[in-house]
């Protein structure tokens, strides 16, 4: 799969999770450039990420994410 | 997606335009949303459904849910848990409210109203407690095992007596499941302060110092054996999160808690309603005869209905009524019920039967109304796509699990589906059937549901007709020679004189195929006419029972009239010669608008093609090149 299939269905759990059907994504979005990504709202977009894709993160992979871009590598990794 | 409710559908791949489509509309959001939460649907769609719903919350609809409060205390994170609670709700028939405690919270500051739960007002309290809420990970305890468990045990007694005496509401509670990795190996079990006989003592205890009246369990250990106690337990998302379970476990562990919950509210479902004809035996009684038909020892195949039938008679035994809804001749299915040496059921287990050719919507009212239950109270148990949809589509009251391709997986949905959860088995369960005893007495049928040829139309059924065919010669073979029933004149042909007849100018040979929305149904009706003189003789018409009702039928003839006027044939003549097994057809010519011949037997009908319309039909005609 490539990245860029990857990024637009992670968009759609972005969506989901944030319950905003207008939200977009970039490579370069980080947590500070979307209403509402707390702690919490991480953990559930790490929840839904692996429901979605059906892969597991390792412990404390998800959290060191520094964007979507380190996200989209993460996802590509496991899926391929 | 790992699934874990065989019972239910999988989900729709277009779940989310769905929702989409549904938050857009301005009302009966609602309905429409219960009908999504009908699949089984993963944490990420049933937190979807919770928002759609929750924006939909005050559509007018037709049909309004349940209010329910569930106060929730945990001693890990429910967050992520509410939503899933909210969207199963759904599937229920209940508006569920959860005032869940915050994380962290002391369980006796859980009992003060600032806490949120009591101040609620909630119908129930869920005490969501695990094994990390009584002892610790890993090792043998290092205070004495008994009384770690007394006083876990004692902990929980209190707490319920508090919240009871607070809200004089219901109260549940869990029991609790040992992590699956082992101290020593199956030494744990019997070494006291191991996580394993811990967990066991404790939930032993429990049953008898813990529940009682207002007390019900959510049987944890049972859901996370039922899918491994490996996939349970998830140590990272702990870590991470404090999430007590496995974020993919949520469905299943929300599916088990509402359960709960629409027993307390007196909403369990009260009747098993059966199909015969691959459901409770292998085959077609019709068709293959009461030797043909596969049940009983000697025979997987008669093994796995066999299985099915222990299965509902255990459910009769605790109070489930059992009724039988077929298309068969009922004489020759009740004879198959009390005579076939392998049957475990028997007539006097079933309390109605409703065994004709009219449509199963229909025959369902007649047994809510012979049985004075409600089609709510009703589960649908039916080897058949269309069946089940038909009935989900008509009737969406009454419960219907999906059901796999392989019979002996059978069990499995109807013992894990929930359908008949209860929270009390009482003397009067025992009795029950016995009340309801079939007396023989069989209910005129209403007029057709008046739905039913919109649901059709739904369908998309397509069929196909194949003149002259030479492929396909094999089927066309079987399907004269095996049916008994939807046969006119039960004319058996060997397939070199099959292959003659196709090769004939002067004879008409039909092959019709029929593909819906559940699949291909391959050839389901054959035709053979003879040409004599300006007429064609229908000289064999059968057609598969399981397309009995749809019309195809009326397709046929419109065809058949097409083609005969194509060669200058002027009448069509039928012929039905009666047998023990073909009743179901006595009346299918005149059906069609045929008039009874002065013959000797009154055998022949005949239809002047000079004076035939084509009749309007639910299904789309597909044709296929003459071969």
């Amino acid at each position: 799969m490539g990245s860029e299939n990857i990024l637009v269905r992670l968009a759609d759990v972005f969506r989901d999770v944030f319950d905003d059907g207008e939200i977009a994504i970039t490579p370069q979005t980080t947590a500070r450039d979307v209403d509402g990504w707390n702690s919490l709202a991480n953990i559930r977009l790490m929840i839904a990420i692996e429901v979605e894709f059906g892969i597991k993160f390792d412990v404390g992979e998800f959290q060191d994410f520094r964007n979507v871009g380190d996200l989209v590598a993460g996802v590509s990794r496991r899926v391929d | 997606m790992t699934r874990h409710m065989p019972w239910l559908r999988a989900s729709p791949d277009d779940f989310r335009e769905r929702c989409d489509a549904i938050d857009r509309m301005d009302s009966m959001r609602i309905g429409a949303l219960r009908d999504l939460s009908a699949y089984e649907l993963n944490e990420n769609q049933l937190l979807r459904l919770a928002r759609s719903l929750d924006k939909a919350r005050f559509d007018r609809d037709d049909s309004p849910l349940l209010p329910f409060t569930l106060g929730l205390i945990s001693n890990a994170t429910t967050d992520f848990l509410v939503p899933v609670l909210k969207g199963t709700g759904l599937r229920h028939g209940v508006a569920l409210q959860v005032a869940a405690a915050p994380f962290g919270i002391t369980l006796q500051a859980a009992l003060s109203a600032e806490c949120g739960v009591l101040s609620a007002n909630p119908d129930a309290i869920l005490l969501a407690l695990d094994f990390r809420a009584y002892f610790a990970d890993h090792t043998l305890h290092d205070v004495d095992p008994d009384s770690a468990v007394n006083d876990a045990i004692a902990t929980l007694r209190n707490l319920v007596r508090e919240f009871q005496a607070a809200s004089g509401t219901m109260l549940l509670v869990q029991n609790i499941v040992a992590p699956p990795e082992r101290l020593f190996g199956s030494l744990d079990r019997s070494q006291p302060g191991t996580a394993a006989w811990l967990a066991a003592r404790f939930n032993n205890q429990l049953l008898e110092g813990v529940l009682g009246p207002g007390v019900c369990l959510v049987d944890i250990e049972a859901l996370s054996t039922q899918i491994g106690v490996a996939n349970w337990y998830d140590r990272s998302q702990y870590m991470t999160a404090r999430l007590p379970f496995a974020a993919g476990c949520m469905p299943l562990y929300a599916e088990h808690v509402l359960r709960v919950v629409s027993a307390i509210r007196g909403q369990s479902r009260k009747v098993l309603v059966l199909d015969l004809d691959n459901t409770l035996w292998g085959g077609v009684i019709g068709d293959d005869g009461i030797d043909g038909i596969r049940l009983g020892q000697g025979d997987p195949v008669g093994e796995a209905f066999g299985d099915v039938q222990r299965a509902a008679l255990a459910l009769k035994r605790r109070g489930v009524l059992l009724a039988v809804c077929s298309k068969n001749d009922e004489a020759i299915a009740l004879k198959a019920i009390r005579e076939h040496p392998d049957m475990i059921l028997r007539e006097a287990d079933f309390s109605a039967f409703q065994i004709n050719w009219a449509d199963k919507v229909t025959n369902l009212e007649v047994l809510a109304k012979r049985l004075s239950l409600g089609l709510d109270s009703f589960v649908f148990f039916d080897d058949n796509a269309f069946e089940r949809e038909h009935v989900r589509k008509s009737a969406p009251e009454v419960a219907v699990p999906e059901l796999p391709s392989d019979p002996a997986a059978y069990v499995r949905v109807l013992m894990t589906g929930g359908f008949f959860e209860a929270v009390i088995f009482s003397a009067e369960d025992r009795m029950r059937s016995a009340q309801y005893a079939a007396n023989g007495r069989r209910e005129t049928l209403a007029a057709q549901s008046r739905d039913l040829n919109e649901f059709l139309r739904s369908l998309n059924m397509q069929a196909s007709f194949t003149i002259h065919g030479k492929l396909g010669w094999s089927r066309f073979a079987q399907l004269i020679n095996k049916s008994n029933q939807f046969n006119l004149t039960t004319h058996r042909y060997t397939e070199a004189e099959i292959m003659a007849m196709v090769a004939d100018p002067k004879t008409l040979t039909m092959q019709v195929r029929l593909v819906d929305q559940f699949g291909d149904n391959g050839m389901i009706s054959a035709l053979i006419c003879k040409r004599q003189d300006d007429d064609w003789i229908i000289d064999t018409w059968v057609m598969s029972c399981r397309v009995l009702g749809r019309a195809v039928e009326e397709a046929v003839l419109n065809r058949l009239a097409e083609e005969a006027r194509a060669v200058g044939v002027e009448r069509l003549v039928g012929i039905y010669l009666p047998t023990e097994r073909n009743g179901l057809v006595a009346e299918h010519y005149s059906k069609l608008g045929f008039a009874q011949l002065a013959t000797e037997d009154g055998s022949r009908w005949a239809l002047n093609l000079s004076e035939f319309a084509p009749r309007t039909v639910p299904i789309v005609i597909k044709d296929c090149a003459a071969e």
